[in-house]
């Protein structure tokens, strides 16, 4: 049967509210890593034996030197703030698949030793307590599951 | 050696927040069926078509297949390329390297994203790194909020320059009847708009769009033989990838990779001062801030100097080299196509077909593409 002309059609939607789980492998370096992260409360960086750089998350390969990363370096827990944001707006979290509280801070934060940065919550979250070139430090959780969360956030220690 | 390509002919729908007229495969053809008709052309007269788009976002991942009859490839050679947001770059990219091979003489190239079936930022978490990056990030916003501190940080940029590449981008986009957002704003709307994440405001921000775009690459001699259209010649394309991580990148917004693929393109096309020798540039500006940050990087101004040169009105429709005349990305954005309609943009330029966003006599047109983990594709073209 063919429409009428102008006449308005009811439009539908499918939904599909999916719970559809992964579940990533860390590999030797990231379990090596989150380990030392939920067990010492230490974190480490990646050297790469050509142009020494520290890298910061760790990785098996120095990009620019095509390098395999063959040393562990401890950096941090303090480091300079070098980019931040407060979000507020509200979003859903594709990792809880739940809306993400807000307002929260985070940002890039160069820790000490490490060449590279870490993008990271802040304890603050309004921006104007929070400034460029701001001494950070890491703050852990108490309960500790291997994972980058074990690091609860980055405060200010000035 | 490679042969000569041209893009002949484009199509685009009418790009909007909420298409729920059209599913997907509609929505693809309504661009697929504007690009046919513009070079008046069948799918006969294809020998292959490429599309892409941003898998995540809708949850679908074999649009080749699956859109196969709408996009005229049933039973040709097809193929999908996925590049996060530089994919209808990359898409339009691997047409150029199809016909410039020799081996296919007509392609049809195809961006699309329909973001209202999906949830943009989630989609935007799931292409960074699961272990390290995903449980803090907040999609595109977040990631130009902190390249935008770093950066008024280091040059002094303010909120109110930034605020005026949204008053002029949103103007344009009153002269294109294909722009989402098609309504002017002032500073003033700019810096009193949300804060999404500081120091980036809801119009500071690009939106999310539904839409599609073709367009048809040939070679040298279907260009000259059918092309209803003045051909927009390849004249250079470049790309560049970094570091998997954003923290990895000394200054984010200024993007290496951009300053890198600008300089590898503008030697290709012999180009030594690029804000006089080229005529118009369709940018993708997923903010305020990066366009600011990438005039410098594309050698329109010095390092720091972004602010500068929007406030000289270099970049308006009247200046030197008028920036997105279309309206740009903060004023459309259907993800998988925006890179494409920025690349289709320029042609149109060249073709002379921009109608009330035209840039008279325009020879020259660059169009950038922007993804991931800051990385480019930038395609220079030209008429004769």
């Amino acid at each position: 049967m063919m429409e009428q002309a102008g006449r308005q059609i009811e439009l539908l939607e499918m939904s599909a509210p999916a719970n559809f789980p992964y579940n990533y492998s860390c590999g030797k370096i990231g379990s090596f890593f989150f380990k030392k992260l939920r067990d010492e409360k230490k974190i480490y960086g990646r050297k790469c034996p050509r142009c020494k750089k520290v890298y910061i998350p760790p990785r098996p390969v120095c990009g620019p030197c095509f390098a395999p990363t063959d040393e562990w370096v401890e950096v941090g827990p303090g480091g300079v703030l070098e980019c931040f944001t407060v979000v507020f707006f509200g979003f859903l979290d594709p990792m809880t698949g739940k809306k993400r509280p807000v307002p929260y801070g985070y940002g890039l934060i160069r820790l000490d030793h490490a060449d590279s940065r870490i993008q990271h919550f802040l304890s603050e979250n309004d921006p104007k307590k929070l400034r460029v070139g701001m001494r950070m430090e890491a703050v852990f959780n108490q309960e500790r599951e291997g994972k980058l969360s074990d690091i609860k956030w980055f405060q200010p220690v000035e | 050696m490679a042969g000569r390509a041209a893009i002949i002919a484009t199509g685009q729908t009418f790009h909007k927040s909420r298409r729920r007229d059209v599913n997907i495969v509609e929505l693809i053809h309504e661009a697929v069926s504007a690009c046919l008709q513009d070079a008046e052309m069948s799918p006969a007269d294809l020998d292959a078509v490429l599309i892409g788009n941003m898998e995540h976002f809708e949850g679908v991942y074999n649009a080749d297949l699956w859109a196969a009859a709408e996009t005229g490839a049933y039973l040709k050679h097809a193929m999908k390329i996925t590049t996060g947001g530089t994919t209808g770059a990359s898409v339009a990219h691997a047409g150029y390297y199809h016909v410039a091979s020799g081996m296919f003489n007509c392609v049809l190239c195809i961006g699309w994203e329909k973001q209202s079936d999906g949830d943009t930022t989630a989609g935007l978490i799931f292409q960074s790194d699961p272990l390290f990056e995903r449980s803090n990030m907040a999609g595109a916003i977040g990631t130009f909020a902190l390249a935008a501190s770093e950066y008024m940080n280091k040059f002094g940029i303010t909120e109110e320059q930034a605020a005026r590449v949204a008053v002029k981008n949103r103007g344009n986009a009153l002269n294109n009847p294909h722009a989402h957002l098609r309504r002017a704003v002032t500073v003033q709307d700019v810096l009193s708009s949300p804060m999404l994440a500081s120091p980036i405001k809801l119009m500071d921000m690009c939106p999310t769009s539904d839409g599609a775009c073709a367009i048809i690459v040939a070679s040298e001699e279907v260009a000259k033989k059918k092309s209803p259209n003045r051909p927009a010649w390849f004249k250079a394309l470049s790309t560049r990838h970094d570091q998997p991580f954003n923290s990895d990148l000394p200054l984010l917004i200024n993007m290496r990779t951009l300053r890198d693929a600008a300089k590898d393109a503008y030697a290709q096309a012999g180009i030594v001062n690029p804000i006089k020798e080229l005529d118009v540039a369709e940018f993708y500006e997923p903010c305020t801030f990066a366009e600011l940050s990438w005039y410098e990087a594309l050698g329109l101004c010095e390092l720091g100097g972004g602010g500068k040169l929007m406030d000289s009105g270099a970049t308006q429709m009247t200046g030197e080299l008028p920036v997105n005349p279309s309206g740009g990305v903060i004023s459309t954005n259907c993800i998988g196509a925006t890179a494409m309609i920025r690349v289709a943009e320029a042609a149109i330029q060249l073709m002379g077909k921009g109608g009330a966003r035209q840039v008279p006599g325009a020879k020259t047109a660059l169009a950038t593409g922007f993804g991931g983990s800051f990385w480019t594709e930038i395609t220079i073209l030209e008429r004769d």
